[in-house]
Parts: structure tokens; sequence; C-alpha cells
């Protein structure tokens, strides 16, 4: 038997039946529910607020294998003796040679290297003849923690080799000052600001929490009043629902994320050095992903205590393996094959970059990228769950 | 025949379903199981509905009423078995029966902080009504279920009744030919419930087929037709008329009859140990039992006080002794 051609109650509806189908009604209901309840939507934007302020201070962390950048003009035995001196030591971990300032500034810029150590080309010259030989470390300033202990482990490695020079050297005259000389020189946070460092990472933790758990509540919401149950009996498509839930809070958890950025810059004095246009556009990718995540969260609870302890769940892992506390490079290799799955980490690498050193497209547009697939995927993972959960 | 006219603009007259419309069954249900797991919900349900036709569907908890809802609109799979909704299969043409059908359950499926308009457009838009098709709908939902004045009112400040007629509104915003009630008036005063089954048979007359699962045998009653489930499997179908001339509601060489006593609680052990009483149950001040004809005569002698009339077997009686009926075969 064909099925009937469109009765009087498939007349009057539209033709539309594409894979959204469901998504206009479901955002403006979405919109209405938020707007209707003035309380809840206070406490949704007060509380990350709240908690910046609680939170936006320091937290000191051990500061190993820095990733450093060498820029050897002198290119002599002596120059790599001292590139040898820092290799060794554990604060610093050599990962490439440069040999232009350009390239230099660019390693630091990009967030791939922390410490740069420059030698300049007068260096050896200067320990033959006896005058204090200077090399510039310059350190990233943007981790307040990092920086400092770079600094003084710099200024320790001089020293202990002006004292071996001095001793070797001691026969034939006195030198009149030490003979090797660290000039650090912090970058993009010179005053070494901890909250600088923290503050941005903080922003990242505190949109993701608020906007997993308001979407996993809201679709758990109706399932447990039973709403859910009369909607899947409408043509509303699993992705119509996802995505037009995904639009109130995303517009929500964006105008957080203003508000948040005008407490950092104004209230917290941390200046972004980068594009704020490139920062907002880069977060949306960010916003796609803890929204499918909260949407996945979703699926699986049963109810919204369950929802609740789900949300909080991916919290930890967001601030100790994303880089926001605990540096990724010095992590084992199973953390930071952790660390690449989680969404903060390139997110929080986005904000400080941006914030922080400037950074730019070209700096970090694979991790918009990875942000924008993760998203995607989730979403699409969402709506496949729901799917088949609601239909035979 | 007309189709449900009444219900839409009425300019546009069903067609397709139209001819064959007294012969094809709105609803054909062929030898339904359904599964999950080891557990079977449903087991070789077979039934049809007609087109205007109010249908009410009964048994106990947990019988798999709310499975053959469920599959009949396409969310559960058939583990055997073929239906139909509007000659559509349920499984293949799931998305097109969505349009055609509406549903309210127990729970409502409305949203208590939006008032009771942004909840009928709510659902109108779901189902994909244009802007002039929704005006002229609200203006016909609103005649037919009184809500007018209460359109601008948060669903959460309703009485249980107006919520139910707020639910059965946005069930057939989209004017379902087929509506599926799932324990529609549970936990609702009478006067409440007796007005929205009133707006059932309003829509039923206009030709929209309702099938309606119930616990309460005064709406049963109402049913043109019944259906009756237990333990998965359909024991009794059809009117009331033929649900009670079926043998195992009436056993041959039994009767039902009334008693009536003073203190008539007192009574009943004694009634239901005496020899011949089948069943015996407290109605009132009375008691209704199925005694068997040769037991009449000493039940006088050993109760001389009671007052003894025939009875017709109410549905409930029917379902009771169907119910002891498949009891005793599954016992034996």
């Amino acid at each position: 038997m064909t099925p009937g051609e469109p009765s009087n109650a498939a007349a009057q509806t539209r033709a539309s039946r594409g894979t959204f189908f469901g998504l206009r009604p479901v955002a403006r209901k979405e919109f209405t529910h938020i707007l209707r309840d003035p309380a809840t939507l206070f406490f949704a934007l007060l509380i990350p607020i709240v908690e910046l302020f609680l939170f936006g201070y320091a937290i000191d962390t051990n500061v190993r294998q820095v990733p450093t950048v060498v820029f050897d003009e002198s290119r002599t035995q002596q120059s790599r003796s001292l590139v040898q001196a820092f290799a060794a030591s554990d604060t610093f971990h050599i990962t490439r040679y440069v040999d232009s300032e350009p390239a230099m500034y660019a390693a630091m810029r990009s967030g791939r290297d922390r410490v740069a150590l420059r030698i300049p080309p007068s260096y050896a010259r200067n320990l033959q003849l006896g005058v204090t030989a200077s090399v510039l470390v310059l350190v990233d300033g943007s981790d307040s923690a990092v920086a400092s202990a770079a600094v003084d482990a710099a200024t320790g490695i001089a020293m202990e080799r002006s004292i071996g020079l001095a001793a070797a050297t001691s026969l034939a005259g006195a030198p009149s000052g030490p003979a090797i000389e660290v000039r650090p020189s912090v970058l993009y946070n010179p005053a070494t600001r901890s909250a600088n460092f923290f503050i941005p990472g903080l922003i990242a933790i505190l949109l993701q929490m608020m906007i997993i758990l308001l979407i996993a509540l809201s679709l758990v919401r109706e399932r447990e009043r039973g709403t859910l149950e009369q909607l899947i009996m409408t043509p509303i498509t699993p992705l119509g629902l996802m995505v037009g839930k995904m639009i109130p809070y995303g517009v929500l958890g964006f105008g957080e994320l203003c508000l948040i950025l005008a407490i950092m810059r104004f209230i917290f004095q941390v200046p972004i050095h980068g594009s704020l246009l490139v920062l907002l556009l880069m977060s949306l990718p960010f916003l796609l992903t803890v929204l499918g995540a909260g949407l996945i969260i979703s699926t699986r609870a049963r109810t919204q205590a369950e929802a609740f302890q789900l949300a909080m769940a991916t919290i930890l892992p967001s601030v100790f393996l994303s880089g926001y506390i605990f540096q990724i490079s010095t992590m084992s290799a199973l953390f930071r094959a952790v660390s690449a799955a989680i969404p903060a980490t390139y997110y929080i690498q986005i904000i400080r970059g941006i914030v922080l050193r400037g950074a730019g497209i070209a700096d970090l547009w694979i991790n918009t990228l990875v942000l924008t697939l993760m998203g995607t995927i989730a979403i699409l993972l969402a709506a496949f769950a729901f799917f088949r959960q609601h239909s035979p | 025949m007309s189709g449900p006219k009444g219900l839409s603009n009425g300019e546009v007259p069903p067609q397709g379903v139209s001819q064959p419309v007294s012969a094809a069954p709105v609803i054909d249900a062929r030898n339904l199981s359904i599964r999950f797991g080891d557990v079977t919900a449903v087991n070789d349900v077979s039934f049809h509905l007609d087109r205007g036709e109010l249908f009410g569907f009964l048994g106990p908890n947990g019988s798999g009423k709310t499975s053959i809802i469920r599959a009949l609109c396409g969310l559960i799979p058939l583990s055997s078995g073929q239906a139909t909704i509007l000659g559509m299969d349920v499984h293949r043409h799931a998305a097109e029966i969505k349009r055609h059908v509406g549903y309210m359950s127990q729970r409502f499926g409305l949203y208590e902080d939006l008032t009771v308009q942004e909840n009928i457009r709510f659902y109108a838009a779901a189902y994909g009504l244009s802007t002039q098709a929704l005006t002229l709908r609200i203006e016909q939902i609103l005649e037919l279920t009184s809500l007018g004045p209460y359109f601008t009112r948060r669903v959460s400040q309703l009485s249980g009744g107006w919520k139910q007629r707020l639910a059965l509104a946005c069930a057939i915003i989209h004017s379902p030919e087929v509506v599926f009630l799932d324990e529609p008036t549970a936990g609702i005063d009478p006067v409440a419930r007796r007005s929205l089954w009133d707006l059932f048979f309003e829509l039923s007359a206009q030709g929209v087929t309702f099938f309606v699962t119930t616990h309460y045998m005064d709406e049963a009653e109402r049913c043109g037709r019944l259906g009756y489930i237990y333990l998965s499997r359909l024991i009794a179908l059809g009117s009331i008329d033929e649900l009670r001339r079926q043998p195992e509601a009436n056993p041959p060489g039994a009767s039902r009859i009334n008693l009536e006593a003073p203190s008539i609680a007192l009574l009943l052990p004694r009634l239901r140990r005496f020899p011949g009483v089948r069943e015996a149950t407290i109605f009132g001040r009375a008691v209704h039992a199925l005694v068997e004809d040769s037991a009449l005569e000493p039940l006088h002698a050993a109760f001389p006080q009671l007052s003894i009339r025939n009875l017709q077997p109410s549905l409930e009686d029917i379902f009771v002794t169907l119910t002891y009926h498949i009891m005793k075969g599954e016992q034996g």
C-alpha cells in the first residue's frame, strides 16, 4: 500500500523536512526558557565571574624542561659549550636552533618555545680577552612561574661557568668581573604577573563549566519532565533538536565570554596583545565543542543529578591536564595524549597566545581547526546517540 | 464519507485515503510482537481501527499498552508482525506517520514555564505549520478547547484539567487523523475528565480516530470498541455487548448475582468459601458474585438474610473473569 497523498493535515504543513527540521522552533523555545527564568540566567552568568575573582590569582608550579630556542651567532666551541650547559640542566630543553632574530621571535610568539638563548658573535672573543661576555636570555613572561624559574636557572648556569673559567685563568691574571653575564629579558608579561597567566586559562575552564552544564541540564530536564517524549513524536529531527538547543546556549556562552574578557582587561588589568576579533572568532569552535560535549552528556544522563556529575567530571581533566596549571611538556607520554584529547588544551593555547603574546591566525590556526573538528564530531555523535535511543 | 473536515480548514478534502475510506482501516495491526531482550512485552496482538472510531485499550500496568502505542508511532521496533497507519507501514514510514498522528501522554509534555500560547505555537512550529495555517488553526483549537481566556497564562498556573486540554490542543494542532491517548485522564477530577471525553467525542465525530488507554471502567464503557491486554496478550476485543456475550465472561451453568444484606462485608469470607461460588467482590453495600446455578438454592438456604437478584456482568466483571481464566490456563 502506498502512503496516502497529502491529507489535509499534511497540506497545511510546510514541505521542509531537512536534516535540521525543527531547529528554529526549538531555538526560539529555548530562548524563551532562558529569559523566563531570570534567576537562573543571572546565576549562570554570575558564578563564573565570582569564580574568576576567587581563582584569578597565582598557583605556583614546578618548572622543568622549558622548551628553549637557541640563536647562536658566535658558533664557536665556547658558545656550543654554553648551550650544552643549558641543555644539561633540567630547566631547559633545547628544541631548535635558529639563525635569525625574526625566527627567534617567531618561535617565541607562536608559543612553541618559552625561552630563547641568544649568544652574540663577540662571545668567544670576549671570553678570550677576559672581558665579560654577555648572553641574552629571552623569557616568555606570559607564564610567570616559568619566567622566573628560567631567569634564575640561566643566571645560575652563567655564574657556575664564570667560576669555572675564573679558576682556570686565575694564573694568567684575575678578570675584572664575571666572565659570563646573563642579561635576562622578559617578553610579553614583563612584570611576570601570575594573574596575566592564569586568568586567560581560567576563562576557558569557566566557560566550559557553564556551557556544558546548562545545555546538558536543559535536555535532561526535558527527559525528566516528559516533554522529550512529546518532542520525539513530532517531526523534529535529532540534528534539528541538537542544533536548536545549541544556539541559545552558544549565544549565552559568547555573552559570558565577552563579559569575562572585559573583567580580565579592566579589573585584572591584563592587556590583550593580539586581536580581540580573532580571539572572539577563535572562541567559536571552542564553544561548539563544549556545547557538543554537553549534548553527549545529555544523551547519557537519565537525571539532572547524573548530568551534573558528568559535567563536573569533565572539569578536573580540563584543569589539570590542559596546560592550565601543569606544563604539558613535562607530562608523561600517556598524559600528553590525554591532554591532546581535551578541547580546553587547544583553547587555552589560543587564548593565552592571543592575550599574552599577541599571536595571530598564523600561529593558532591548527588549534582552531582541531577544535572545529572536535565540535562537529561531538554534535554528530550526540545526534546519532539520540537517534539510536529514540528510533527503531 | 468525509474526512475530519471540521478539524482543518475544511477546504482541502482528504485525498488518497478518502476513496477506500470505509474499507481500509486507519490502524491495522497484525500479529504484533515486541520483545525487549528476553522479555516479551507484546505477544501476537492483532486489531484494526476504522475511521472515526474511539477505541479503548485496557490492561494492568506493564501489560504492554504503552509498548503498542510506541511501536505504532514508530518509536520502538516490532519484533514480528506488521502494522500500518493510514496505509503506511509504521516502520518504513515512521517519519511521515508522525505528521498524521497526535500523541498525548499522562505526563502531558507541556512546558510549564511557557504560556498556553507559547506551547501551542511551539508544537505548531514543531509540526511545520505555516504562519497562515497557524492563525486559523489556533482559532479553531481555542474554540474547541475553550482555552481562549487562558491564552497568555503560564502553564504552571493552570489546573490539571486545563493542562490536559492544552496537552490535547498541542497534540492535535497539526490536525492529525489518528490520536493516541496514553492514560489521558490519570489523576484529574471527574468533571474535568467528563468534559475532556466530550472533546474526544466531538473530534471523533469529525472523523478523528482515537486509540485511548485507560484504567477507568466508566471511560472504557464510553468507547465504541475495547481491547483488553493481559500478560502481553490481547485476550478480549470487541464492543461492550460483544464482550458481554463472550462465553468466558458468562460461564455456562453459572450466573452473576447481586447479594445484599446488612454488614455484608462480614459475610464475604464465608461466601467465598461456599461451594459453587466462583467469584465474590464487594460493591458498595452489595456483593457481586459468580455462582454456579446448582449452588443458588443452597446459598438461599444457608443465608436467608440475603436478598439476591440477577446481574448483568459489568466491564470490570468481564475483565476480572477473563483474567482469572487466563491465570488458571497459565497454571494448568
